[in-house]
């Protein structure tokens, strides 16, 4: 840990005498500092974000087929193949958020650890830019490069919009919780960005390259600052915003019921409504609480903003509306205000194009402004949606920064690539609780992060979706459902320790293994905890992000693929078993073997290292085995059954192609999935078979399911056969998730599906097809089968441990074949 | 306290003695001079002098009502009068005895009265009206009322020119049962109760006949006496004598038009004297719009023993704009355009021929602000509102800078400098913005320079008063544009209290909404406003007595 002691002469525009020396965690906030390459720098008026470029030196297992041509391969206690640990490099995205304050011993730290000197430029945008760019070519030795403001934005926006799933969210006062985080269109253009800085800009962004700045205001967070300052005598931002939220701005407005007495039924106006902002200051005589003229002021700009960025919205008509700026940044009451501001006049607006046909008859009275409402009404009002959405963004305090880095990086084709948010080095949304002090807050959320993973390849939707626009992922929204929200917390919390052992004893050779591993049962614990509070924190929070964070602090700690080992023996024991398998299943009549087949699959899909009760098991019983495993299964009718229609579907024609979804390595993936493949190839269907790019839990990885093919090919005929033909083709997801996001998948595999004209999709596994994709509608077949390997899920689906999941799904415009 | 009941008299809706001397001298001056237009000052100077009462203080409408509630017309009003007048703040700050508490006692006590009828005079001319005009009111006003709301159910459409008073005339003449005349009782009365303040229309018929003199009531002819014969009333009650329609033919009756202002919180004291004056005896139908006749409808009815006719508030501003706007102002277009309005020394004041009304945007602002869309004289719409206008402006100044009346606030305002206050785009850039075509001097951020403690540290009174005065008129503008864009309007018409003597708001209003449209809006003014005069509230009535005229044919 480095101390860096600052003085204050870097400071604020809020002038306030805060402890300005700090102590930066070099290993938490600026991390990779060593690689880093390029850098930008957006400049607040109180917060500034650094953003850089850096590779990620990652120990990655390798998989390869030993070099032994010609020697038996099935010899007794030797692994199928071989796996060496190797580190790769991969690009790596830092966003770094602190508050101006800090901005000397942030650029004096970064001058000390920078090694790489072949970084000359910075790009600077932000109000602040001019003010620190001395300090910053002084201190960096590096040629600032200022940037536009606005183009970083939107340039930022497009990135996190097409990057981050769930990107934006809108804001729901009173609801439990507050944000909900919407699934982003897969055309994000067009949208108006309303940023809210000192002042407002309101652009319409159509494309990547083309936006136009089509209005603005002065009134914004400026005048809310300036102004509140005068009023309050309160000088800091957040302690103006303190005040509003314990104010009543019905003590200084005058509303509809001061004006007409009460609530005008006729003209359908609520009392609450105001009529004018301040109008009940006309006086000198009376003295007004601070805390009612801070929400009123609040009240005031909100709804002007809203009322605005509704007119623009409808001129141009567009329904979704981004709201940023420091205005916005976080805080729940300004988006509550801004919310609720949209959601009226864009609802007045709805109401007047019905009004219209009736007749001018039913107008609302003239001398009357109509603006925002008490919080008493505003908790009461329908949720109907109005035309246009007001939406936020989870990064929005970062927009400019990644703008103005993916301005310097344009040589680097950042756009070329799709990144993902890394959980393990993201400080969530709201990472300071917003109960805390402004003295507390400034501190514990001193600095915040934001992590970006290069993915090796671009990802795209799975051309097979019914609707991708309206496509989720997710099963269950744990932020919605606390019940579950809480078993599921309880339950990674509780397999921690089995995955911290299981981390360990993956590297036995490793000194510092157990040290690594405590640091990841740390981070990973914090994480669990954050969520805990703030389920909203990374957006959405699902089984999946459960997993996909777990999956990254792992990495985080070199800890890439504890389950390399186990699936290596694994894969080795089920080798040989394949052949008596296959042999078995052949001497089967064609019905039987049908059966036989999707039994299979199932009880290879028992063998899942993610499930605590079946983990149980493996780790006290070595001997359990395929056979074991359909014993544990449910026998027929399952919990799911659509077995029937899924027999009389195959006594029809073959399908043209079948793409497959595959789970765990070993059993699941050798005995169930590979006798499966060999029938549909049989039967003359072509065969995708889909594996993560990365590994994930005892998931089969694309690499592991090359070399297990080749295994197969090598004791089996028609795989062989189907393998070199091309009739057999192993393809990547480009993930690395125990689930499956069908939105986010390999570009190649997509271009696959729709050259092979895909008609049936198998989706195999507890995370894969409960977990992810329950509920998704395909346009083609789809099989999604699983074992619910979780007690409380089968509960909840209605059944018990080791229930059957068999859906089997036939688009509802084609002919459905005997149901 | 006891109360004396004077006999209804000249003193009707009366100013404090206090202020009598004053006033006899204005009054002279008032009735001397034509048009005397009182730049700077709506305000009377009885209100200069007590300057508390200003526009809504609580404090204010506590001495008003010490005068006009509990100290009526009688002795002891004068007492608190002098109070009042003479000391500041803290005597007032006296409770009201007997004040709200005594009103609300006060309808069991009108009916008591009315039952033993004190006012002989009033009763009397009740029946000399109705022998006059045969098939008159059968006495409940509610009837008349409740007729008034069918008819305005099917009203028709008429146009409103000139035209319609000989229209009027000739079916008054035509229509033997004409039951529409008999409901124009004088005095012909319209009230239109807005957020700050009442406006009253006062038709003053001219051509009475030495017969009607004589039959018309004892309380009838001192209310026509009393107001026509004052420009101000009480501490904050004005006349504003330059507006005065003069020779107007109206049903048929040739007379003046006076335009009266008061504020709305001497609402309570305005009924108060109603019901002293008896108004109810009169059957008198009072016409009212604004928010305040929804609000003081009760009042009106148990303490005055006053039926409202309520009026539809948009449908009385279009009318009225309409209306005026085809009679003209004495002889004079009433609106008008800035040409060079940024230009102080080029800036003229140019009249506009709105020969082509429709479509139109028309822009009121009150307390708060309404937008309208109209496309005909009778299809409209309300496009939006914002809560940030008149009030707003005047609320945060007196916040920001202690003072006290909204003339105050706009004298200051002329002398400050916004850009001490405010952050403009050269602030932040260094000139324009290029990358959007931002002019340097446009506004950033308004009030953004008081972020930072030194600069407000720096500013002055008068700058905040600036700054507030160019935010909500920029703010106003730019929602004007953005409705006249959504609704694809290019005359823009801006009218109400706010600009009530207020050229540079008007000259802002009329330099944005051509910047920003680059040429393709235009801002329209009414002519009322720079005579100094709230012309929104005599377009508002004016409409009124127009839409009472249609209900009753």
């Amino acid at each position: 840990m480095a101390e860096c002691g600052a003085s204050g002469s870097g400071g604020g525009s809020s002038g306030d005498s805060l402890d300005k020396s700090i102590t930066l965690p070099p290993d938490e906030i600026f991390r990779n500092l060593e690689n880093a390459k390029r850098f930008a720098i957006d400049i607040g008026g109180s917060l500034t974000k650094l953003a850089y470029y850096s590779t990620v030196q990652h120990k990655v297992a390798k998989v390869r087929s030993f070099d032994h041509a010609g020697k038996d391969a099935e010899q007794e206690h030797e692994p199928p193949y071989e796996i060496s640990v190797q580190e790769e490099v991969t690009a790596r995205l830092h966003f770094v958020k602190f508050e101006n304050a800090y901005m000397e011993a942030c650029l004096d730290f970064i001058r000390d650890h920078l090694v790489s000197t072949e970084t000359t430029v910075i790009q600077a945008t932000g109000g602040g830019a001019y003010k620190f760019k001395d300090l910053i070519e002084e201190k960096l030795r590096l040629r600032v490069d200022k940037e536009d403001v606005m183009t970083c934005l939107i340039k930022g926006c497009n990135f996190v919009l097409k990057n981050i799933p769930q990107e934006a969210f809108v804001y729901q006062k009173d609801a439990d919780p507050e944000f909900r985080f919407q699934t982003n269109h897969p055309d994000i253009f067009p949208y108006l960005l309303v940023n809210i800085g000192s002042g407002v800009s309101i652009v319409k962004v159509e494309t990547e390259d083309r936006f136009e700045w089509v209005g603005g205001s002065s009134i914004g967070g400026g005048t809310f600052w300036g102004l509140g300052a005068l009023l309050t005598k309160t000088k800091k931002f957040d302690e103006l915003l303190q005040l509003a939220s314990r104010g009543q701005h019905a003590n200084v407005d005058v509303l509809v019921r001061d004006v007409y007495g009460g609530a005008h039924q006729t003209l359908g106006l609520s009392g609450n409504l105001i009529a004018s902002s301040f109008g009940k200051s006309a006086t000198a005589d009376t003295e007004f609480s601070r805390e009612d003229v801070a929400k009123s002021l609040l009240h005031m700009i909100s709804n002007d903003i809203g009322q605005l960025a509704c007119l623009h919205a409808r001129l141009h008509g567009l329904g979704r509306v981004y709201f940023g700026g420091f205005f916005i940044r976080g805080h729940p009451a300004t988006m509550r205000t801004i919310s609720y501001s949209i959601n009226f006049f864009s609802k007045v607006a709805g109401r007047r194009a019905a009004e219209l046909t009736a007749g001018p008859g039913a107008s609302l009275p003239s001398e009357l402004g109509v603006g925002g409402l008490g919080p008493a009404l505003a908790s009461a009002g329908s949720r109907r949606q109005g035309e246009v959405q007001a939406l936020f963004l989870r990064h929005e305090g970062y927009l400019g920064a990644i703008g103005a880095f993916l301005k310097g990086a344009e040589q680097d084709n950042p756009d070329q690539y799709s990144w993902g948010e890394n959980y393990a080095g993201s400080s969530g949304l709201m990472s300071s609780p917003p109960g805390l002090g402004p003295a507390q807050r400034a501190r514990s959320g001193t600095f915040d992060l934001l992590e970006m993973d290069r993915l090796e390849r671009p990802l795209v939707t799975l051309p097979l979706l019914r609707d991708p626009s309206s496509y989720v992922p997710d099963t269950v929204n744990l932020t919605d459902d606390a019940l579950a929200r809480q078993y599921w917390l309880t339950c990674f919390e509780e397999a921690l320790d089995g995955v911290v052992k299981r981390a360990v004893a993956s590297q036995p050779g490793s000194a510092d293994a157990a040290e690594r591993a405590e640091k990841f049962r740390q981070k990973y614990w914090d994480k669990l905890q954050t969520l805990r509070h703030q389920p909203f924190a990374y957006g959405t929070l699902t089984v999946r992000s459960l997993l996909d964070t777990r999956e990254h602090c792992l990495n985080e700690f070199s800890f890439p693929d504890p389950y390399s080992k186990v699936k290596q023996r694994e894969n080795g024991v089920a080798l040989k078993c394949f052949r008596r398998v296959v042999r078995g299943l052949d001497a089967l009549g064609w019905e039987e073997r049908q059966l036989a087949l999707v039994r299979g699959l199932l009880a290879g899909n028992v063998f899942d290292w993610g499930a605590k009760a079946v983990s149980d098991v493996l780790e006290s019983d070595p001997q359990f085995g395929f056979e074991e495993a359909k014993q544990k299964l449910q026998e027929r009718p399952w919990l799911v059954d659509a077995y029937d229609a899924w027999l009389q579907r195959l006594k029809g024609p073959p399908h043209k192609c079948a793409l497959i979804f595959a789970d765990n390595s070993g059993v699941d993936v050798i005995l169930g999935v590979f006798p499966f493949v060999r029938e549909l190839l049989s039967r003359g269907t072509e065969v995708v078979l889909a594996c993560n790019s990365g590994p994930a839990l005892n998931d089969v990885t694309h690499s592991e399911s090359l070399l297990v093919a080749e295994r197969i090919a090598a004791m089996d005929p028609v795989v062989h056969s189907a393998l070199s033909e091309e009739r057999l083709l192993l393809a990547q997801t480009g993930s690395s998730s125990p689930c499956l996001d069908l939105s986010r998948l390999d570009t190649g595999l997509a271009a696959l599906v729709r050259e092979r004209g895909a008609d049936l999709v198998v989706i195999e596994g507890m995370g894969r097809a409960v977990h992810t994709n329950y509920h998704a509608a395909l346009r083609c077949e789809s099989l999604k089968l699983a074992v619910v390997k979780n007690a409380w899920l089968a509960e909840r689906l209605g059944g018990r441990l080791f229930s059957v999941i068999f859906k089997y799904e036939v688009p509802a415009r084609e002919a459905a074949p005997a149901t | 306290m006891p109360r004396v009941r004077k006999p209804i008299g000249h003193e009707a809706f009366g100013p404090p003695s206090a202020c009598s001397d004053w006033l006899a001298a204005r009054w002279r001056n008032g009735r001397g001079g034509r048009a005397r237009v009182r730049l700077c000052s709506g305000w009377t100077a009885a209100e200069e002098a007590t300057r508390g009462p200003a526009l809504g203080g609580r404090l204010g409408r506590q001495r008003w009502l010490l005068r006009m509630g509990s100290g009526r017309f009688g002795e002891p009003m004068e007492r608190h009068g002098r109070a009042a007048a003479a000391t500041s703040a803290p005597s007032a700050q006296e409770p009201a005895p007997g004040g709200p508490e005594g009103r609300r006692r006060a309808p069991q006590r009108r009916r008591a009265n009315s039952a033993s009828a004190p006012a002989a005079g009033a009763s009397a001319s009740g029946e000399g009206v109705r022998r006059d005009r045969p098939g008159s009111y059968s006495g409940a006003t509610s009837v008349s009322r409740q007729r008034v709301e069918t008819l305005r159910k099917k009203r028709p459409r008429y146009e409103i020119n000139c035209k319609l008073s000989v229209n009027l005339v000739f079916r008054e003449k035509s229509c033997s049962d004409s039951f529409f005349l008999l409901h124009l009782v004088f005095p012909w009365f319209g009230l239109d109760i807005g957020g700050t303040l009442v406006k009253l229309v006062y038709f003053e018929p001219k051509d009475i006949t030495a017969e009607e003199e004589e039959e018309e009531v004892e309380s009838l002819k001192s209310i026509r006496k009393y107001l026509t014969s004052h420009v101000a009333y009480g501490a904050a009650g004005t006349r504003d004598v330059h507006l005065e329609l003069k020779d107007l033919t109206l049903c048929g009756r040739k007379g003046n038009l006076h335009f009266i202002r008061f504020p709305t919180h001497d609402m309570p004291a305005f009924i108060q004297m109603g019901r002293h004056k008896n108004f109810s005896s009169l059957h008198t139908v009072f016409c009212a719009t604004g928010g305040g006749a929804y609000k003081f409808e009760q009042d009106f009815l148990t303490i005055g023993d006053l039926q409202l006719c309520k009026l539809d508030e948009l449908d009385c501003l279009i009318k009225g704009i309409l209306y005026i706007d085809s009679v003209g102002f004495n002889g004079r277009s009433q609106c008008y355009y800035f040409e060079n309005p940024a230009d102080s020394e080029k800036c003229q004041k140019l009249p506009f021929d709105l020969k082509n009304p429709y479509p139109l945007l028309l822009v009121n602002i009150g307390s708060g602000v309404s937008i309208l869309a109209v496309y005909s004289k009778d299809n409209y719409k309300r496009v939006t509102g914002t809560s940030l206008g008149g009030g707003t402006f005047f609320g945060l100044c007196c916040l920001l800078t202690g003072c006290t009346t909204f003339e105050e606030a706009l004298e200051m305002a002329s002398r400050g400098d916004s850009t001490k206050v405010d952050k403009l785009v050269r602030d932040i850039y260094g000139g324009d913005y290029q990358r959007f075509e931002l002019p340097g001097w446009a506004v950033a951020s308004s009030f953004g320079n008081m972020m930072s403690k030194e600069k407000r540290e720096a500013v002055s009174k008068e700058d905040l008063a600036r700054a507030t005065l160019i935010t909500i008129t920029n703010n106003i503008g730019s929602i004007a544009r953005m409705c006249a864009l959504n609704e694809n309007i290019n005359q823009v018409v801006f009218v109400g209290n706010f600009l009530r003597i207020n050229t540079i708001a008007m000259r802002l209003l009329a330099y944005a909404l051509d910047y920003w449209s680059k040429g393709q809006l235009k801002a329209l003014f009414s002519e009322h406003e720079v005579s100094g005069l709230n012309s929104c509230a005599v377009l508002h009535t004016k409409g009124m007595w127009l839409s009472l005229l249609w209900n009753l044919t």
